[in-house]
Order: structure tokens, then sequence, then C-alpha cells
């Protein structure tokens, strides 16, 4: 029986998980037409190409309807609750880095560290009357960060796209999202707060625990392991 | 089903007892407007409590305790001194895998009454000593308003005290806050040269003004101008937040410290007379441990008085917690507060304590 291998299906992303398997004798392709989410394998026995959307991979593992996938750490840390108990890290994959940070405005003189940060919370709350406003789309890993450090008198606010400009439009004090460069970060008059690197995230390759590793597809995963040249993982 | 019948079943026996100390049974919906708890609680609340939203009201959560609409409940429309039970489910989200319950029952006993607040405190704790009794239960108790009599009592910035207070209840925070004030480091280079000049000019965006900075940049110059907090005064807090022994055992230790510490005799003198209460209603004293800390990392409402009764076998949560919440009544009462102490049983542990004996 064969191994589901989930791929991100466009962009960036998926050319460099194509590229990292080539590297290692595994040719990944699309069928023909560039619009049809299908894919094909060659050099590898028994492997299935399943293309999927980046944010839905993590799920997709989670549930074992794939037995392998290719996404981001920090897309699997916020959407998996207790993540090692769902998935298994087999190989950091060296490509779509991105910091999960915290910005705040670059005219805060006087906020530097996350100490600044909560004691700013506090008087902004007794100033203004509501709880200082971080936007964000990563809620479950920055509450555990904040909630570690002993942030308070914080709220979380959603932002599913154009955080960093939440600030400026006045529906957020502080924004909490990934960034590679910074450059949205200046453009938009934030800084990152020292101490406040949440977690640094690439694309990485997981293995389903819930996957039915049955059939001789462990023995199929092992092969696979080999010629990626991993340790085989403990499912 | 079989141990949500039992649970059942033992809370409607406990509910029955506190129906026959004089409280009045009272319910509370299961969706609550997550608002007030967020604000009460913080953004924690939400990796703890079921969180869920309807078109109309906005977002809502299962209600993760009674408290807090038994406490609303009662300053909208309250008889004063009340006393009120409930019996019913609470529901907590589980944010790890582990074998604890996301949904349990919960029997309640709530005192608001401002005639004397360490008889209403040893009349709920007894109450519940002598229900739980069977069970063979390890009692602890503590006194969070003591500890923060203490923080009140530092003699540092008022700023340092509030911000110490605003803390107690995540220790390794306030651990860390007052190592700080004991032990300022040196300011970082850019931090040296903001407080000697003025701010560099910058693009300001967002709702914090450049008047908070200005507030917030005087309190750092005068933070930066006051001495640290004397270590003798470290000292005594550590060895005040160290104790721990059988409650007659723990008023000694503590009369003893309120030498050193004088800001606390007023609260020790309150420990003295409940201690006293506690035993005239039969409870020996000797088999209630005293736990400075207890109630530290908890729920944080409770700024007096605390209390838990737990099983010896490990892993098990609390079967009864509970504790004084004064300033919780003022945060919801809208400028009016009352004295108020209670606490909850598990009637699903007890069910099952009672299973296994």
């Amino acid at each position: 029986m064969s191994l589901k291998l989930g791929v991100p299906s466009k962009g960036r992303l998926m050319d460099d998980t194509f590229a990292w398997f080539a590297a290692r004798g595994v040719a990944l392709r699309r069928n023909g037409n560039a619009r049809e989410y299908a894919g094909a394998v060659d050099g590898a026995d028994g492997v299935e190409l399943v293309l999927l959307s980046a944010g839905e991979i993590p799920r997709e593992l989670a549930a074992g309807r794939i037995h392998l996938g290719v996404t981001g750490s920090d897309l699997v840390r916020e959407k998996l609750a207790d993540w090692p108990t769902q998935v298994v890290e087999l190989a950091p994959m060296g490509f779509g880095h991105a910091n999960l940070i915290i910005a705040v405005p670059a005219a805060w003189a006087d906020v530097e560290t996350l100490d600044d940060l909560d004691a700013v919370a506090a008087a902004f709350r007794a100033q203004h009357g509501f709880r200082l406003r971080i936007a964000t789309k990563y809620h479950r890993l920055v509450r555990e960060f904040l909630r570690d450090q002993g942030v308070a008198d914080y709220q979380l606010v959603d932002s599913q796209g154009a955080t960093e400009g939440t600030v400026k439009n006045l529906t957020a004090e502080a924004v909490a999202d990934i960034t590679s460069s910074g450059e949205t970060l200046r453009a938009n008059h934030l800084k990152i707060l020292d101490g406040a690197l949440i977690h640094q995230s690439q694309a990485t390759l997981f293995a389903a625990r819930a996957a039915d590793w049955g059939n001789g597809r462990a023995a199929r995963l092992a092969a696979l392991a080999a010629q990626l040249g991993l340790a085989a993982p403990e499912l | 089903m079989a141990a949500k019948a039992a649970a059942r079943a033992a809370g409607a026996r406990l509910l029955a007892a506190f129906r026959a100390a004089g409280a009045q049974e009272v319910e509370a919906d299961i969706l609550q407007p997550a608002e007030a708890l967020l604000d009460l609680y913080g953004e924690d609340i939400r990796a703890r409590a079921y969180v869920t939203s309807d078109p109309l009201r906005g977002e809502l959560m299962l209600r993760p305790d009674f408290t807090v609409p038994v406490v609303q409940a009662h300053m909208a429309n309250g008889a004063d001194p009340a006393r009120y039970c409930y019996l019913g489910e609470v529901f907590r989200a589980q944010e790890h895998r582990s074998s604890r319950a996301p949904e349990y029952f919960q029997a309640g006993y709530e005192v608001f009454d401002r005639a004397d607040p360490e008889a209403a405190d040893a009349e709920v704790f007894a109450l519940f000593s002598r229900l739980l009794a069977p069970l063979n239960l390890t009692a602890a108790i503590g006194d969070i308003g003591l500890l923060m009599d203490a923080v009140r009592g530092l003699d540092t910035l008022p700023a340092r005290r509030a911000a110490l207070l605003r803390h107690i209840w995540r220790p390794a925070r306030f651990q860390a806050l007052l190592a700080r004030y004991a032990a300022p480091p040196a300011p970082t280079a850019s931090r040296a040269a903001l407080l000697a000049g003025t701010p560099p000019r910058a693009h300001w965006v967002g709702l914090r003004s450049a008047a908070d900075m200005a507030a917030r940049l005087a309190a750092l110059r005068a933070d930066a101008a006051a001495p640290p907090i004397a270590a003798a005064e470290v000292a005594g807090l550590a060895r005040l937040f160290a104790v721990r022994a059988p409650a007659p055992q723990a008023l000694a230790d503590l009369t003893a410290l309120s030498t050193e510490i004088p800001a606390i005799a007023p609260a020790v003198a309150r420990l003295a007379r409940r201690l006293a209460a506690l035993a005239a209603r039969g409870v020996n004293l000797d088999r209630v441990t005293y736990q400075a800390s207890h109630g530290l990392g908890t729920m944080e409402y409770y700024d007096g008085f605390v209390f838990s009764f737990t099983a010896a076998a490990p892993g098990l949560p609390p079967v009864a917690s509970g504790g004084r919440y004064d300033a919780l009544t003022a945060v919801l009462g809208a400028g009016r507060s009352i004295p108020a102490v209670g606490g909850v049983i598990r009637p699903g542990l007890v069910a099952e304590l009672e299973g296994a004996a």
C-alpha cells in the first residue's frame, strides 16, 4: 500500500519542496495541467503525491489522512495541540525561513523588551480602559509564549492578513506575525521587541502518528527515509 | 454514564447539606458573555474555557466556573447578607492531552456577609471539612491578603508595590520583578540615553499616545533614581512566602515574623481570629497545613483566606477549593462591594473516592 505525501500546492514553497526531494533522487511533479491539483512521484516506490494548501497540511496530518506532509513548523505548532503527540518531525528542510515575533510601534522608545511591554500593557489598560491589543493569526503560540513570560493585561485580536497595518488603523497596539526580512514591519513604522522571538519557522517534513502504517507502509517509510538520508522515525 | 449519575447523586447530597446550612439555591446560565471573563482572567482563559459565539450576542463561553455569574447576580439584586449554593457542570478546555475531565460537576457554597469575615471564612471551611470528613483528605489553607499586605508594606516606590501586587498570582514573574527591584541591573546603553535625554523623533502610529510614553518615561526615571528594595525586606518576604507548617505552628511563625514585617500584623491578627473560629467549630487545626503560597498560580481573584482539600492519590485535582474574593465583588459590582467567601466541591471526585473506599 502506498504512502500519501502532502505537499503545498503552489508557489515558492511547492517549488522549493520539489527541489529538496529532487536533490535526494525523488522527483515530484505536477500532472501536465498546471491548474490540476494532482501529481506523480518518480524515484520512490509506493509514494503518492497529494497537493494541498500549506495551511491545511497540519490538519490532514493530525487526522492521519496523509502519511507525510511538508508545511511550516509554525503552522504545525499553531494548529495542533500537543503537536509532538500528533506528528513526528522528520527533517527541517532549510527553506521557507520566517520568524514569529512581536512588534510594536518604532516610536515607542520606552519599549525594548517584554518587561517593557508588560508594564506598558498595565498602564495602557489603566489609561484607555481596555487591554492592550495584539493583532495576530498565531493565537496559540502567542498566548502560550506570553503566559510563560508572565505578560498580562493584553488581548489578542484576530488578523488573518495585512497584520502590520492594524496599528496604524487603530485596531491594535502591537502585532505578532512572521517576518523574514523585517521590511514590511519597517514600512509600517514597527520594530521587533528584544526577547520576543516566539518561533523560528522553516519548511519541515512531518510524519503523521495517526496515519495507517500497516500493510507494508512502515517498511516503505523506512526505505524512503533511507533514500532521503534520514533516520527512520519512531511512530 | 454511571460515573456521571454517581457524580450528580453526590452533588445532590452536597447541595442538600448546603441548603440545610442556610444557603439559597441559585442557577447560572451555561453560556456566559466572554467579555467579563476575559477582562477578569485575561487572555489565558481562552485556553482554559470553551469559546463559542452566536451572530447576535458575539463571543460566549461555556461557564468555566460559577463564581462570576453568582457574584454578578448578587451585586445586581442580592440581599445583604446572603448565602448561596449551586450544583452544575463547568467546562474546562484541555490544551494538552491528559486525563483531566473537560466537563464536571461543581457543588458550591458562597457567603456574602460583612459582619464578621473571619467567622464567614471558618463557616465555609468547617462546613466543607465536615462534609468531606469520611474521605480523609489533606486540608491546606493560606492567606493571599497577608502576602499582599506584606508587599504593600515594602519601603519603596508605590509604582513598584503596584507592579508586584499586579503579578502576585504569577509567582515567577513576581520573583523576577522583586529581584530586579532589589538589585537593579545596569540599564542598556539605549535605555540610559533615553532616560538622560529626550526620545528620538519618530513617526507615531497607533492609539498609545506620546503623552502615554511621556508618563512612562517619568515613571522609569523615578524608578532609576529610587534606591533598591533593601535586602532585609527581600529576605523577610522570602521567609514569609516559605512558611509551611501545621496551622498553630504557622501562626506562631507568622506572629514572630510580624515584628520584622509590621505590615502583616493586622492580617496575622485576623488569622488568629480565623483559627480560633475554626477550632470553635470543631476543626482539628493540627491536621490543617498553613502554606503561605497556597492559592498563588491559580485563578487570580482570591485576595484573602484560601483553602483546599486534596486526596492522597497522586495526579488528582483538589476535591474542594475556595477562598475569599472581596476585590472581585468590587470589580463586578459597579462601585459597590461586599466581603465574600466561598468554595466548590467536585462531587465526581467525591463519588469516585467513596467508590474506592
